[in-house]
């Protein structure tokens, strides 16, 4: 196992299908009365969030809470950061204060590389966003919700080979997609993006995945679909024309659901703007998949931070598959 | 003052000769030139070159003396071989007055290491909205004859179409950082493949070639001529080749990182590789030395652009852009141009030296090897590798994106009219 969470390109298959199989027995874990493992006792690890997200942020401390390490949280608004004082600094001053992790969230694309490779810190880094570049925890548990919905809860060793999954909207102002698009081609799934031309990124093309602006005739080959969240402001930009307009080339309403294949899921990375990407009657169906993704990043975050932090003993008394026995 | 004699230098990488300084002029070149009483500097093996000539350096002074001063800029310079810097106008408070132009100039003048040409703002502040007082700069004892609002783009046609007009009266000339603004609004790195990866905003070429191909049209159309800073996308150079070609009076420069260094460097989101204009793809890379080879780019300028540690110990986003290159140009140049055989020594000379001093109109700067000159020259030890160690920089900062790489060339001798500013590659 790597030391640094940073990107999701940076997972081999074997790695991110230990993380998965780890997720499982995390999941296991939070359906006992007691959620509660000793593994990172006396541990303590620090959520450093210099831009604001309420729902990673709870969902990073529930795993660490849940895995018993001291957690400290850290918002940059009202601290020494909004006084000028430097990223470099800050970090010293955490890691001086004796954390043994940091969990950072950061609105420069690359800042949590920089944390872990400049030499400012020891402590492992683990990247919950940075900018437009990545969030590997979203795209594991992603993953992971895929996996089990389209492979299976017995699903161990497995991956998602030939799984079709196509992910619509603000490709080029999302972390979300770019961690996806890398994780799942590891995973051996065949990737679509679907978005209007001005939401792709200049050298997507390069990417190891397909590009179509047609919503519909990408759907009935869709096993998942990924609704990304779309910035009304985007609009101001001349990104696309109107609301409306966007809604009804690139969003997701009942009728185009209705294309996909019987086991076909709809995912979201939240928050959903519905109305905009995503109707009600699609985002309250049972096979929108958002509320079980907010569980299982939970156990994805639990996952990563026992294999990243908890050392090579068993999570749990029973055995789990070696990687040997996974091939 | 003294005499000194260069033994057996290759005179711009041909004959070898002997030259003698005779005060602040070369007082002869010849075979088996007799040293009488004059200091004997043993050149065997080195080439020596006109001093060069930057026409595109920051030097900071006023305001951000954290980074550079003019003292520490002109002895960066002289260590790079330098003998003539034009000093770009975004100081604090901006270069848009007599003044302030007149305080450089002097300020240059005090620090004896190399000459320093102020280069006056187009607009004021660097605004882009109102001409400066751009005659009151060339009549200032500076005599300013280079303008250039270097750090933004003078975007507005109408502007730069007037600013080209005006300086006409004169015999100034517009250096144009072509970068439109709308089309690199955020922008961090080179729009591409590798920005696409890196979720950095990019700064596309187009932003660049857009603004070229807009200002050698205006250029045609006033009988001006205009000169681009820091061209470099493959694009650009097909824009100037055209333009060159239809008679257009344009005039190009490449910096050396742009020569050497592509946007794979940004992957490990060091900020020492952040830049403006940004670091560009392979492709142009080749296609820049090409055009500099070919004479469609006039000359090599460094853009030395001093910062301070902190502003690039940071995440990428809140660095600053630029890097040092007094110091390290020509190595660059050697290692690019020459070593890979698209230019030889006079080639150099002609680029470093002759053609920035003609476009800036830098007198007694770029003249030929020849007796009766003004003594401005440098003496380059080719042969000599080495690891490129920002400590020993004169300048004050460290911005180098070349530290631990290995470049050929070390400049042994600066004469600054007669007068050594480097001996055996130290400051004299």
């Amino acid at each position: 196992m790597m030391r640094h969470l940073i990107s999701a390109a940076d997972l081999t298959r074997d790695d991110a299908v230990l993380i998965l199989d780890t997720t499982e027995e995390m999941a296991r874990v939070s359906d006992r009365p007691i959620k509660k493992l000793p593994a990172l006792r006396g541990r303590t690890i620090c959520n450093l969030f210099f831009e604001d997200s309420t729902r990673t942020r709870i969902s990073f401390e529930a795993a660490e809470k849940r895995l018993s390490a001291d957690v400290i949280n850290f918002a940059a608004k009202g601290s020494s950061v909004s006084k000028g004082e430097s990223l470099k600094d800050t970090a010293q001053t955490l890691e001086a204060m004796g954390v043994d992790a940091v969990v950072i969230r950061h609105s420069a694309s690359g800042a949590p590389y920089r944390l872990a490779t400049s030499g400012w810190i020891d402590a492992p880094v683990i990247n919950a966003g940075d900018g437009t570049h990545q969030h590997p925890t979203q795209a594991l548990l992603d993953a992971f919700t895929m996996r089990r919905r389209l492979v299976g809860k017995d699903a161990l060793g497995q991956d998602l080979a030939g799984k079709r999954i196509t992910l619509v909207g603000d490709v080029l102002h999302s972390r979300v997609a770019r961690s996806n698009v890398d994780l799942l081609h590891t995973l051996g799934a065949e990737v679509t993006l679907v978005a209007p031309p001005t939401l792709l990124p200049v050298g997507v093309e390069h990417w190891t995945c397909d590009v179509s602006y047609d919503l519909d005739a990408v759907l009935p080959k869709s096993d998942a679909v990924m609704m990304l969240r779309v910035q009304r402001e985007r609009m101001n930009a001349a990104f696309f024309p109107t609301e409306r307009e966007y809604s009804r080339r690139y969003g997701l309403d009942g009728e185009r659901m209705a294309k996909m294949p019987e086991h076909g899921i709809v995912m979201h990375p939240g928050p959903m703007v519905r109305g905009m990407e995503i109707t009600a009657e699609v985002a309250d169906s049972d096979r929108c998949t958002v509320v079980e993704q907010v569980a299982n990043g939970v156990h994805t975050r639990m996952a990563v931070l026992y294999l990243l932090l908890g050392g090579n003993e068993p999570a749990v008394s029973h055995a789990r598959p070696t990687d040997s026995e996974n091939k | 003052m003294s005499k000194i004699l260069i033994r057996g230098a290759k005179v711009l990488g041909g004959d070898v000769q002997d030259v003698l300084i005779d005060g602040e002029t070369i007082a002869a070149v010849g075979t088996g030139l007799d040293a009488g009483d004059a200091t004997v500097v043993d050149a065997e093996g080195q080439i020596l070159l006109p001093g060069l000539v930057d026409l595109h350096t920051h030097l900071r002074e006023p305001g951000r003396e954290d980074s550079e001063t003019v003292l520490t800029g002109t002895q960066a310079a002289a260590r790079g071989g330098y003998t003539s810097v034009f000093a770009m106008a975004n100081t604090f408070p901006v270069a848009d007055t007599a003044g302030v132009v007149e305080q450089v100039w002097r300020l240059g003048k005090e620090s004896g290491y190399c000459d320093v040409q102020p280069i006056g703002a187009v607009t004021v502040g660097l605004e882009g909205k109102q001409l400066a007082e751009l005659g009151a700069m060339h009549d200032s004892a500076a005599g300013v004859t280079v303008f250039s609002d270097d750090g933004k783009c003078v975007d507005d046609a109408v502007i730069m179409r007037r600013a080209l007009e005006y300086v006409k009266a004169f015999g100034g000339v517009v250096a144009q950082h072509a970068q439109e603004p709308r089309l690199t609004e955020g922008a961090q790195m080179n729009e591409g493949v590798v920005s696409a990866e890196l979720g950095l905003g990019g700064w596309p070429a187009v932003a660049e070639e857009s603004i070229i191909a807009r200002d050698v049209l205006l250029a045609e159309h006033v009988g001006s001529r205009v000169h681009i800073c820091h061209l470099s996308t493959a694009g650009s150079v097909e824009i100037v080749r055209w333009a060159k070609s239809r008679g257009i009076d344009v005039t190009a420069e490449v910096t050396p990182h742009h020569l050497l260094l592509t946007d794979e460097l940004v992957r490990s989101y060091n900020p020492v590789y952040k830049v403006n204009p940004p670091l560009r793809t392979e492709r142009d890379v080749l296609a820049l030395r090409e055009a500099l080879a070919d004479g469609t780019i006039d000359i090599v300028a460094t853009d030395h652009a001093p910062h301070p540690h902190e502003d690039k110990d940071c995440e990428w986003a809140a660095a600053a852009m630029g890097m040092v290159g007094l110091e390290t140009a020509l190595s660059v140049v050697q290692h690019t141009m020459v070593e890979t055989g698209l230019l030889d020594w006079a080639g150099v000379a002609d680029r470093m030296a002759h053609k920035p001093a003609e476009i800036g109109q830098a007198t007694g700067h770029g003249r030929p090897v020849s007796a009766g000159e003004p003594a401005n020259l440098t003496l380059v030890d080719p042969a000599y590798r080495g690891e490129v160690n920002p400590a020993g920089f004169a300048s004050r900062s460290r911005n180098t994106p070349y530290e631990g790489r290995e470049l050929p060339g070390r400049i042994t001798h600066t004469f600054l009219r007669g007068r050594a500013t480097v001996v055996d590659g130290k400051l004299a």
